[in-house]
């Protein structure tokens, strides 16, 4: 790997895809403490509909308004997994399971009704994203780190996702021990004056950031995937909160690295030509970690109590 | 166009499509009910997304051995063999370890998915891999189909409406109450695998009429849906049936009459409409009903309140309860109580004082519990105790000079 193709055609994809899969797995430790794991895949699936309408709208395809498009599709389908569950009675799972699917299966006829040939929005390019087309073409070597017009035309995503990622960090960094409270004990924290509902509902909410910004860069299969497998791993491998998010950022920073460089020079190394899909391998990566962590892990069984049968 | 597709004359792919669809949406409305009482709705998530390495697996194999790695029923192998990796997956995670199905299920279909993503993007790099077309497993794809897919089609679907058929009897049990099937004799955890094996046959028949992502929604939608009609486990059973087939039927004619009206996305939509329609107008559990209800229990407090009120020859200020008694002949346009009201209020007076004196009484401590402000006493108590509450009130006794 020499400096110059590196910094031109690997740093910012890898980048891009390690600061999305720590977006996701921040908020992804208290929604699986919360029994909440699911919210991702269902924010993942609704943000097509949101952003094929956004398109419809403004006829053209920007940052602000896909993004102010997910958003607003993640908020319409948290309000109507609640509406189907308190109006007609139904579990949260499949409450969950007809409102992501209708909203999917929208957003796809709405994409082929509509005349999108001329631009870059089709259903595979949101499902699997497009991390290797995420490339800094004006660097010309490590260099170009400290040159100010290069650094001008870094793909976008990346200042993005650095945004999105602050007030992730910032979010739970200053909600941190009522999110404790409120995820461990909810009754406790109520008597301590905490607003559990308001603060549950804020968690959603920046985890549906998260997932849209990462979204846009990487498609929502590294967005699930990073919700679940790295605080999934991480939770079997201590019992202390704080710890379990440090572990699930370096699971998070370790799957999209290695799963960038196993996609990208794996088939290479192979005697195959051509690269894989660097989102699927960065999910793959993230399940081998799960899958380690499973056998090897040190807390991996419940503690005290009798295995389920 | 519309009324040749509903009426199977498109063709005869299309027709086969469209049985295959049918069949397909019963047998996936029964089994999606066994799913949804046992509050496992999601699980079939995770099954169907695990599908998607087995299908990219079974072409590389395929094209390995010399075929042209089309074989439909050859993919449909490769995807059960890989969505069953992917429960047992699950339940190493869930049996194993400490985390959550919920957790289990999220990991199980990313992961699974993704690792089916790497094999489709290196099939798209091989040179039999061009025109595969594997991308119409994600979404489904019935617009030119073999005949020969077609006829694995419809006779997958009756097969799994077949063995749908065989195990209704222990499967509803199960999802009933497990714990009575257990102890009346049946296997539970066999029968939660064939419950299982039944959600992954539906899952690969559906792989290339409505796609993976969406496949889903054919288990969940109709039962849930379903749930607002009916309280009893056959009832919901049938009607669970009965909607998804029509949503099969429906979606699967709909979509074959233009090009851009992918079959899977417009299956899921007529299901979901007919889910829309139930949550708003369903007898007995729907919101049209509801709100009813709450109406009519609102005119009832109203009008016991107004009448309390005539009887205490209070006056009577609120709007609606005014209109109410108006509009029920009680009260005259100006506010004076009608005989007829004066009668109501009378006895809506009696009822009361005597309820007050059936609740500050131990003996009558049940039929207190049923006092709301709104029951009449004479639904509740038998003559003989009323005659005791009317002693116990005492009755009116003039004053002595």
């Amino acid at each position: 790997m020499m400096g110059e193709e590196f910094v031109a055609l690997s740093l910012t994809p890898m980048l891009i895809g390690t600061l999305a899969a720590i977006a996701c797995a921040l908020p992804g430790n208290f929604l699986l403490l919360r029994r909440q794991a699911l919210i991702g895949d269902a924010i993942s699936h609704v943000v097509l509909p949101g952003i094929v309408v956004a398109f419809l709208i403004t006829g053209v395809i920007a940052a602000v308004p896909m993004m102010l498009g997910a958003a607003s599709a993640a908020v319409v389908a948290v309000v109507m997994i609640e509406a189907i569950r308190r109006l007609g009675r139904i579990e949260p799972g499949a409450a969950m399971g007809v409102t992501f699917t209708a909203m999917f299966a929208g957003g796809v006829l709405l994409l082929e009704q509509s005349d999108t040939s001329a631009v870059h929005l089709d259903v595979e390019h949101a499902l699997f994203g497009n991390l290797e087309s995420l490339i800094w073409l004006d660097a010309t070597g490590w260099a170009s780190l400290l040159d100010v017009e290069a650094l001008a035309y870094l793909p976008v995503e990346l200042p993005r996702l650095l945004i999105v990622l602050s007030v992730v960090v910032l979010f739970i960094w200053v909600f941190w021990r009522p999110l404790k409270l409120s995820t461990f004990d909810e009754s406790f924290a109520q008597s301590m004056g905490i607003r559990t509902g308001p603060l549950g509902f804020a968690l959603v909410i920046v985890a549906a950031l998260a997932a849209v910004a990462a979204f846009d860069a990487v498609g929502s299969i590294i967005v699930i995937a990073m919700f679940i497998c790295p605080p999934a791993a991480a939770r079997l491998m201590t019992n202390h909160l704080g710890t379990q998010v440090a572990w699930s950022v370096l699971f998070a920073t370790l799957s999209a690295v290695i799963g960038y460089v196993l996609a990208g020079y794996g088939p290479l190394w192979l005697g195959a030509d051509n690269a894989v899909s660097a989102a699927g391998m960065i999910a793959a990566v993230s399940g081998a970690i799960l899958a380690l962590t499973a056998i090897v892990g040190p807390h991996r069984s419940r503690s005290g109590a009798p295995a389920e049968e | 166009m519309l009324w040749q597709a509903l009426t199977l004359q498109l063709g005869y792919n299309a027709t086969l499509v469209t049985l295959g669809a049918t069949l397909l949406g019963v047998a996936a409305g029964v089994t999606g009910t066994f799913l949804f009482l046992r509050k496992r709705a999601l699980v079939s998530d995770a099954i169907s997304h695990a599908t998607l390495p087995g299908v990219g697996l079974a072409f590389i194999l395929m094209v390995a051995m010399g075929g042209d790695g089309r074989s439909l029923l050859g993919l449909m192998l490769g995807s059960a063999a890989s969505a069953w990796i992917g429960l047992l997956c699950i339940s190493a995670l869930t049996r194993r370890t400490r985390l959550a199905e919920d957790a289990a299920i999220g990991a199980v279909l990313s992961v699974f998915f993704g690792i089916g993503i790497v094999f489709l993007t290196f099939i798209q790099t091989m040179s039999e891999g061009r025109q595969a077309g594997l991308e119409g497993f994600l979404l489904g794809s019935t617009a030119g189909m073999l005949y020969s897919d077609a006829v694995i089609i419809a006779v997958g679907g009756a097969t799994v409406l077949l063995a749908v058929t065989a195990f209704r009897r222990p499967l509803s049990a199960v999802a009933f109450d497990p714990e009575f099937a257990a102890s009346s004799g049946l296997n539970v955890p066999r029968l939660d695998l064939i419950m299982m094996g039944l959600v992954m046959a539906i899952t690969v028949v559906g792989l290339k009429i409505v796609g993976l992502i969406l496949i889903v929604a054919l288990l969940i939608i109709p039962p849930v849906t379903a749930r607002f009609w009916s309280e009893r486990v056959t009832g919901v059973l049938w009607v669970a049936g009965i909607f998804g087939g029509v949503s099969g039927y429906l979606g699967a004619a709909l979509s074959a009459i233009a090009p851009a009206l992918p079959t899977g996305p417009v299956i899921v939509l007529v299901s979901f409409a007919m889910f829309a329609l139930s949550l708003l107008f369903a007898p007995a559990r729907g919101v049209l009903a509801a709100v009813l209800k709450h109406l009519s229990f609102q005119r009832r407090v109203h009008v016991r309140q107004g009448l309390l009120a005539l009887a205490q020859g209070q006056p009577i200020y609120e709007k609606l309860t005014l209109r109410l008694l108006r509009r029920a002949g009680l009260v005259r346009a100006d506010g004076v109580a009608t005989s007829d009201g004066k009668a109501r209020a009378a006895k809506a007076l009696r009822d009361e004082t005597r309820w007050q004196m059936a609740r500050s009484r131990e003996e009558f401590a049940l039929a207190a519990t049923f006092y709301d402000g709104l029951t009449e006493i004479e639904t509740v108590l038998t003559g003989d105790q009323i005659n005791e509450l009317d002693r116990l009130i005492g009755a009116p006794k003039g004053v002595r000079p």
